[in-house]
């Protein structure tokens, strides 16, 4: 019966060969590790972040005189309002702090080398989209952070020369940030940029399928197979990897609600206390400081002090921050090593990876504090070890000696 | 693992840096540091007095405070106050118990009066910290060169008047003479005579004895009181809260340990 049912349906949508295809002969390689749960738990956060969206929708107020106590009242008066609020705010760090480290995985085992370049870009365009996301939403509360961090962010968009102040006024849809630009970000936040994150992501995953997952040994596992023609090192994503990642979410959900009901606040990280002060436009806060999913592009604008070629400071920052973001997109054609996986590369790609990361979290910090002269040098120095790691790379990827790599993929 | 390890790190520093001193020129019991709040130990359980400081703030504060993302009822019904007392003796005006907390004063002759609208407080505990809202409160003094006569030691210059001045007396800034702290952080003694030194430090808080309706104990006692009602204010749902993510944790282990031993079993497979 079940069998005759799935049948007619079979030979009109392709059911069980998706099924298939995705999920119960999808070959997973066998040795990969933590770093590749990232990429799950994603998917698990982004179903938070829309099911909680859509709760919060009902009850939110996208009008600039009604935006605060609508929180408010989600906080109060809705039932379990705090909990789906405080879920989606939670949702936002863990979405960033969980594509950090999908990003990162990628770049230590060489996930963005051929043939999987474009996977790599499509994945950096999610990234993108998050941070669109991000901003969008965090000024909806029409908080004190909120509004503050709307005006610095929009008004980068006036320091570009010649048609910076009309594009400004343009983006803003006001002479300065009103109820209009908040009314726009919430379009822009719950309608066309969960929909492309939406699509991207799913393009995304069958490209994935198409190409077939690395391994942190960056070796080809297609290239032995068994006589049914199943690369020998893989399993199939179901059961094996379903399980694993079902034990992986658990222990997610653990930090996750610890933070969620414990600490909603997280110390001011996961929702800043300026923002508890409804938006005034008189009153400029002592700092204004971004998310800190934002913060090491923050301290790269900041790090930008001095004005060039007749450029603005301002306009010189936005450009470093915007490439600090958009030079992910370059990694396929910048690396230029034999190998994938930084297991076998060079120690010069070892040195440039490690000094990404301290890189990466010093700007982070910097971007979170107040800033001093020193600090502002220290933010110039590792702005220029961050780009080095990827500006360098022809050279010290090709230059190096690197370590042989097995034929098959290791298990430790 | 190194990575981790610098995760931690770095947030060690940044928890580190937010650390700052929060409360102006207030002296507490370190004499060392200007600036740290005393801490308020809040106690969101605490119904007695969470309700003694609903009583004071609907007594001394909500004349100009509203609390107006708050409605009457909930309060009531979270600090167990039955709804009948509650209306008899908490609400004044024709306020019906289902209202938002407001005011009636108009907020442009506020300005007027006080220089600055005085600001709703239903967030005020999340904005600032309970710490800094129960040092500010004991922290008002005589100043004979502000309009109101009072100024405060963790916000200078504050517009808003000391509405506690009868319950706490007349409180003055003194100067004291405090034992003087040499560069190793031991007290500087007379290479003579082997007496402790000492330096005049100015900025103390000190009651004129005997000018307060309470003793310095219970003044203190219900500041804290009122400062519990803020924080609770602030976060009503704090202790339902944390009690529902006991359970959802709880739960969150049980399916972890099941989901672990699924994977063990399926893992046999693969070896």
């Amino acid at each position: 019966m079940v069998t005759k049912i799935m049948s007619w349906f079979d030979e009109r949508l392709p059911i069980t060969a998706t099924i298939e295809r995705h999920l119960t002969k999808y070959p997973a390689p066998i040795n990969m590790n933590i770093w590749y749960l990232a990429g799950f738990l994603l998917i698990i956060v982004l179903v938070i972040q829309l099911v909680s969206g859509i709760w919060l929708l009902m009850s939110y107020e996208p009008t600039a005189e009604g935006a605060f106590a609508s929180i408010q009242y989600i906080m109060r008066d809705v039932e379990y309002g705090w909990m789906i609020r405080y879920m989606h705010t939670t949702g936002a760090s863990a979405f960033f702090a969980l594509i950090y480290l999908h990003m990162f995985r990628g770049m230590m085992y060489g996930s963005y080398q051929k043939p999987r370049e474009l996977l790599w870009v499509i994945g950096w365009l999610t990234y993108l989209l998050l941070c669109m996301l991000g901003f969008t939403g965090y000024v909806l509360p029409w908080g004190q952070m909120s509004f503050w961090a709307a005006q610095v962010i929009m008004s980068l968009f006036g320091s570009i020369p010649f048609i910076g102040e009309e594009l400004l006024t343009w983006i803003r849809g006001d002479y300065l940030i009103s109820g209009i630009t908040l009314n726009r970000l919430f379009a822009l936040h719950v309608v066309l940029l969960p929909l492309a994150l939406i699509a991207v992501i799913f393009v995304h995953i069958l490209a994935l399928h198409e190409v077939g997952s690395n391994n942190p040994d960056g070796v080809d596992v297609k290239k032995f197979k068994d006589e049914d023609g199943v690369p020998l090192d893989t399993k199939p994503f179901f059961p094996y990897d379903i399980v694993h990642d079902l034990y992986a979410v658990g222990v997610f959900l653990i930090f996750f609600c610890f933070i969620m009901f414990f600490y909603p606040d997280g110390g001011g990280y996961v929702i800043e206390y300026v923002n508890y002060e409804a938006a005034d436009n008189l009153k400029t806060p002592e700092h204004i400081v971004p998310s800190w999913y934002y913060t090491p592009y923050y301290a790269m604008l900041r790090a930008i002090t001095f004005p060039l070629f007749g450029l603005s400071a301002k306009f010189l920052g936005f450009v470093v921050m915007a490439a600090g973001i958009a030079i992910f997109v370059a990694l396929p054609w910048l690396d230029r090593s034999p190998v994938k996986s930084i297991r076998y590369k060079g120690v010069y790609s070892k040195f440039f990876l490690t000094l990404f990361v301290i890189s990466f979290f010093v700007l982070g910090y910097l971007g979170s504090v107040a800033s001093t002269p020193v600090r502002t040098i220290l933010a110039q120095f590792f702005t220029c070890t961050y780009f080095a790691y990827f500006l360098l790379m022809p050279i010290y990827s090709k230059y190096e000696k690197c370590n042989p790599v097995p034929e098959r993929v290791t298990l430790s | 693992m190194k990575f981790l390890t610098l995760l931690l790190l770095f947030f060690s520093a940044n928890f580190f840096a937010a650390s700052s001193a929060p409360c102006g020129n207030y002296i507490g019991d370190d004499l060392d540091h200007i600036g740290v709040c005393d801490d308020a130990e809040v106690d969101p359980t605490d119904k007695a007095s969470l309700q003694r400081g609903a009583q004071m703030y609907m007594n001394y504060c909500l004349g100009c405070h509203s609390l107006k993302y708050s409605r009457y009822k909930r309060v009531a019904e979270d600090l167990e106050i039955p709804l009948e007392l509650f209306k008899e003796n908490l609400i004044f005006g024709d306020q019906k118990l289902g209202d938002l907390i407001n005011i009636g004063m108009d907020p442009k002759e506020a300005k007027a009066w006080f220089g600055n609208t005085p600001p709703d407080l239903t967030l005020e505990a999340g904005l600032r910290g309970p710490d800094w809202i129960y040092t500010y409160l004991k922290s008002f003094y005589v100043d004979e060169s502000r309009p109101l006569g009072v100024n405060n030691m963790v916000y200078e210059n504050v517009g808003m008047p000391n509405v506690l001045f009868n319950m706490q007396g007349e409180q003055r800034s003194v100067c004291r003479k405090v034992p003087s702290k040499a560069a190793n952080g031991g007290l500087k003694q007379d290479p003579l005579t082997g007496e402790i030194l000492s330096i005049e430090k100015c900025g103390f808080l000190e009651v004129v004895a005997g000018t307060g309706e309470v003793t310095e104990e219970e003044f203190d006692a219900n500041i804290r009181d009122l400062t519990n009602f803020m924080a609770y204010i602030t976060d009503p749902a704090k202790v339902e809260r944390e009690t529902v993510g006991f359970y959802v944790i709880l739960y969150l282990i049980l399916f972890t340990i099941l989901a672990y031993l699924l994977y063990r079993e399926f893992k046999k497979d693969l070896h």
